[in-house]
């Protein structure tokens, strides 16, 4: 590699050998020693001027007393924050007026004293400080064309010295040897987390599968509100329609989030409609819906075909259940067929019946698969 | 014992040689000090991103601190009286006492939650910024591809972050997250109930979680914003063509000193908007959303900004299932595609564009000069149609609301948005591409012909035209350096240079402002008289 030398008033910065500078010249101003240190990076200070052409101008007493008065104003704030931090009253009590403003106090006088900060040191920084202009140069392309040989050269004779070329063998045999070695990192850090999503059935089943008893006998599960009270058919008027969940231990937790029902009251002519379809079947179901409501009442799962949102909007006029996350619809009086938005399937239908004390319960468990869709659904 | 003098003039340069013995830090230090930037306002978006990062950083392990990661079921007795008495998770319930309990504690969640927004807002702008000008051309590929992964880092940051509360606006978001893993095709469910280790939604996800928001993903946005700098630094920054700037040199200020206190400001300025926002803006207030259940969802939730274009683009998707009639059967749900496929195009497409864009120009060459859009036609045109894309999304993930406001038919609002996301972004191609042309040809006019000058003349033969002053000498067309063009009087120094101050003119106006940064032009040695050329 050749050094190119340097023209002496350092134009020519292409070169990074400096001229070099006696720092100790007591000559040279210190400005001139910057100077020079930047050169030393490829660094030319073209230009480089003080705002005001005359030390203490009016302009730049203002711009100083302007600076101040920002750097006060931040001991303001600053003040203001911690004495209201300390003394504004904050715990949450019910209609107390003065508490809604400690939040929104602490932010303003905490975002004043930040930005008056940022205000000060900026004004300092770009009105009292000289202007410059400065032009480094630029390297690249990467390494010298000596590092590249000389790196490329010592990399390649390393693998020659292995000598897998020479010796197949080893380098077959180390392959093999170490590709299960990978296996073994991930296995521990994977494997753990593998979880079966078909274990218990999990995905076909929700809480309003019947029991099985001690005896052998079978028991249905009770529709029940959220606070677990059981549910006739009185309760709810034509019309009408309520949330309900399966009449067993935690039925209206997350535990069983597939579990939410929608039992509807339909006024009469409605009824028939829905009943006329559920006998037609929707053509998807392997499975007859025939006899799945009881007297004007129909049940479909709450969760969303989409994706698991509750479909919770119920259109009276229409009959439309409306899905607020994404807007699916669904036809209530047709088997709850989606009739708009993204979803493509039906909300499943809970076969209803009333047992011998009148409470609402599940003929079985859902026919078809509640919530969003996957994969391997039959 | 003789008393040893102490000058303390000299006590910083022995304190300083001390150092330099043991760690030698003054050859790098040079380098770095010396260090020039150029200057536009334009490249300080990144640092608004870096700025806001770390007040994430910081509001973030003060929340930490109070944070119960926990789903275990606990009953409210908080100050909160309207949720006293009512079961949650504790997760739930540490948040509210972060809310209502800690003091402070609130202005610190919602300085998080902001600096959020911010975050990711600094980041699509910026690199809007970085694709129209052409930053992004060799030698800087590899620092926009960690630009682009770090906005999907940061989209995770923030889901897992908006999730860890567990109330009843997060766990709906959840679900459908569950939702979107379960559709895809062969994995689906094992992918969904090894992350909920079981079925939706578990005991464990929040702390699951919380691990990944609070450890895992910062880790890793704080190497990739690392890299980021650091090539930044090694590459230097690109420039806008101007006078004295070439693809070989920058022009600017020095790292230190200006450059250093700029950033330092801006880092304040940047913090106070943060916590003014907070202060003055509510932002998720999960006391009003309470706990977390299945069967409860309000309407109008949004979820944060820059989840919405996905929500726009589920809410968009014709409900179009593909069913496979092999054994059981088998189902893709149409929700795969608008939150799987359509994700991963636009997460593979932006990161080739560069090489794309390369290849199609034969372009092998470095760049470190920036492109004014207009002078990139196509690119320009290309990022409009994305941007127009972008915002159909967008606006379709609050289609509902706006239905509500302006009283449409929600049906309506989702065929407007099926038929704007195809029509609009080619109509946007258009449009952006005969905006360009007509820039360009306007910058060649003025520099073939002169700047207009206001003045209208009559010829003798009654006509009349504006007087044109010409920017050459003696008529000579000049050539397009790829920089603004001055079309007013007043950037020639004709006029006098607009005045600037906001009570009272600030003493001495600015040169006029070619491109900032550059030498002033020295002024000409002759004013030459306004002539006309038609
Ligand atoms: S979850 Fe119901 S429409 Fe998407």
């Amino acid at each position: 590699m050749t050094l190119q030398t340097t023209g002496s008033n350092g134009n020519d910065h292409k070169s990074s050998v400096p001229a070099e500078i006696d720092y100790d010249d007591p000559r040279t101003t210190r400005f001139e020693k910057v100077k020079a240190a930047a050169r030393q990076d490829g660094v030319e200070i073209v230009h480089y001027e003080p705002q005001f052409p005359e030390r203490g101008s009016k302009t730049e007493k203002r711009m100083t007393r302007t600076v101040s008065l920002m750097f006060l104003l931040v001991g303001l704030f600053g003040t203001a924050f911690v004495v209201l931090y300390i003394a504004w009253p904050w715990r949450w009590e019910q209609g107390n007026v003065l508490m809604k403003w400690y939040t929104p106090l602490l932010g303003i006088t905490l975002g004043l004293t930040a930005l008056f900060i940022g205000f000060a040191i900026l004004t300092w920084g770009k009105k009292l400080l000289p202007r410059e202009v400065s032009i480094q140069e630029r390297h690249d392309g990467g390494s010298p064309e000596g590092d590249r040989r000389a790196v490329g050269q010592t990399l390649a004779y390393m693998v020659e010295e292995l000598g897998v070329k020479r010796r197949p063998l080893l380098g077959l045999a180390a392959a093999a040897g170490l590709a299960p070695v990978a296996v073994v990192f991930a296995a521990p850090i994977v494997g753990g987390l593998i979880k079966n999503p078909h274990a218990d059935n999990q995905m076909f089943t929700t809480g309003w599968a019947p029991i099985k008893e001690a005896n052998g006998g079978t028991r249905l599960i009770r529709l029940t509100r959220e606070d677990g009270t059981p549910i006739r058919p009185g309760d709810v008027s034509a019309g009408g329609q309520m949330t309900v969940f399966p009449g067993i231990p935690g039925g209206a937790s997350n535990a069983h989030a597939d579990s939410p029902t929608l039992l509807i009251h339909l006024r009469p002519d409605d009824g028939a409609v829905a009943r006329a379809n559920n006998v037609k079947g929707t053509g998807h179901n392997k499975f007859s819906t025939a006899d799945f409501m009881y007297g004007d009442f129909i049940a479909y799962s709450k969760i969303c075909t989409h994706a698991g949102c509750p479909a919770s909007l119920y259109e009276q006029q229409t009959n439309r259940l409306l899905c607020p996350c994404h807007q699916s619809q669904f036809l209530i009086t047709d088997n709850a067929k989606p009739v708009f938005g993204p979803a493509s399937r039906s909300l499943p239908q809970l076969p209803l019946a009333v047992d011998d004390e009148g409470y609402f319960v599940a003929k079985s468990d859902y026919q078809a698969t509640v919530g969003p869709d996957f994969w391997e659904r039959p | 014992m003789k008393r040893r003098k102490i000058d303390v003039r000299t006590l910083p340069a022995k304190a300083g040689n001390e150092v330099e013995d043991r760690l030698g830090v003054a050859t790098p230090l040079r380098g770095i000090i010396n260090k020039v930037f150029p200057d536009h306002w334009s490249f300080l978006l990144g640092e608004i991103a870096l700025f806001s990062f770390i007040v994430l950083l910081l509001t973030g392990t003060f929340l930490t601190l109070f944070f119960e990661p926990s789903m275990k079921e606990v009953t409210y007795d908080g100050s909160y009286a309207p949720l006293r008495g009512v079961h949650m998770s504790a997760a739930y319930a540490s948040s509210l006492d972060l809310s209502f309990d800690v003091r402070g504690g609130l202005i610190m969640r919602q300085m998080h939650h902001w600096a959020a927004l911010v975050f990711m807002g600094a980041i699509v702008v910026h690199m809007l910024r970085i694709f129209f000008t052409g930053a992004f051309r060799k030698p800087r590929e590899v620092n926009w591809i960690i630009g682009s992964l770090l906005f999907w880092i940061g989209f995770l940051a923030g889901f897992t972050g908006y999730s860890l509360p567990d109330d009843g606006l997060s766990g709906t978001g959840l679900r459908i997250a569950s939702a979107i893993m379960l559709s895809i095709p062969l994995i689906g469910t094992w992918l969904t109930s090894s992350i909920f280790n079981g079925e939706f939604p578990g005991e464990i996800i929040i702390s699951r979680f919380f691990i990944a928001h609070v450890l895992l993903i910062p880790a890793l946005l704080v190497a990739l914003i690392s890299v980021h700098l650091a090539l930044v630094f090694k590459q230097k920054h690109t420039q806008w063509p101007g006078p004295g700037r070439t693809n070989n040199n920058v022009v600017g200020e020095r790292f230190f000193p200006r450059y250093t206190i700029k950033q330092a400001g801006f880092f304040m300025a940047v913090a106070g908007v943060i916590a003014l926002l907070a202060g003055a803006m509510q932002i998720n207030p999960i006391w009003l959303f309470g706990p977390y259940e299945a069967g409860v969802v309000s309407a109008a939730s949004q979820p944060d900004w820059y989840v919405m274009f996905l929500d726009g683009s589920t809410r968009l998707m014709p409900a179009w299932q593909i069913n496979i009639g092999i054994g059981n059967g088998y189902v893709i749900p149409p929700i795969f595609w608008p939150t799987v496929v359509l994700p991963g195009f636009l997460t593979m497409l932006p990161m080739l564009y560069p090489f794309i864009e390369a290849r199609l120009n034969r372009d092998n060459k470095i760049h470190n000069l920036l492109q004014r859009p207009r002078d990139v036609p196509q690119r320009t045109a290309l990022g409009m149609m994305a941007v127009a894309f972008f915002l159909v999304l967008v606006l379709s993930g609050g289609n509902d609301v706006i239905a509500d406001k302006f009283n449409i038919s929600l049906n309506a609002m989702t065929w407007a948005g099926r038929i704007g996301l195809l029509l609009l972004p080619p109509i946007a191609y258009y449009v952006t591409y005969r905006i360009c042309l007509g820039l360009q040809q306007h910058d060649r006019e003025v520099l073939a012909h002169g700047v207009e000058t206001g003045i209208i003349r009559r010829a003798p033969d009654g006509r009349f035209y504006e007087v044109h002053q010409p920017l050459g000498h003696d008529h000579e067309e000049l050539e397009y350096a790829g920089w603004v063009v001055p079309k007013k009087m007043n950037r020639l120094g004709a006029l006098g240079p607009a005045l600037k101050g906001f009570f009272r003119p600030i003493e001495r106006p600015a040169e006029a402002p070619v491109s900032p940064g550059h030498p002033p032009i020295e002024p000409a040695p002759e004013r030459r008289e306004i002539e006309s050329k038609h």
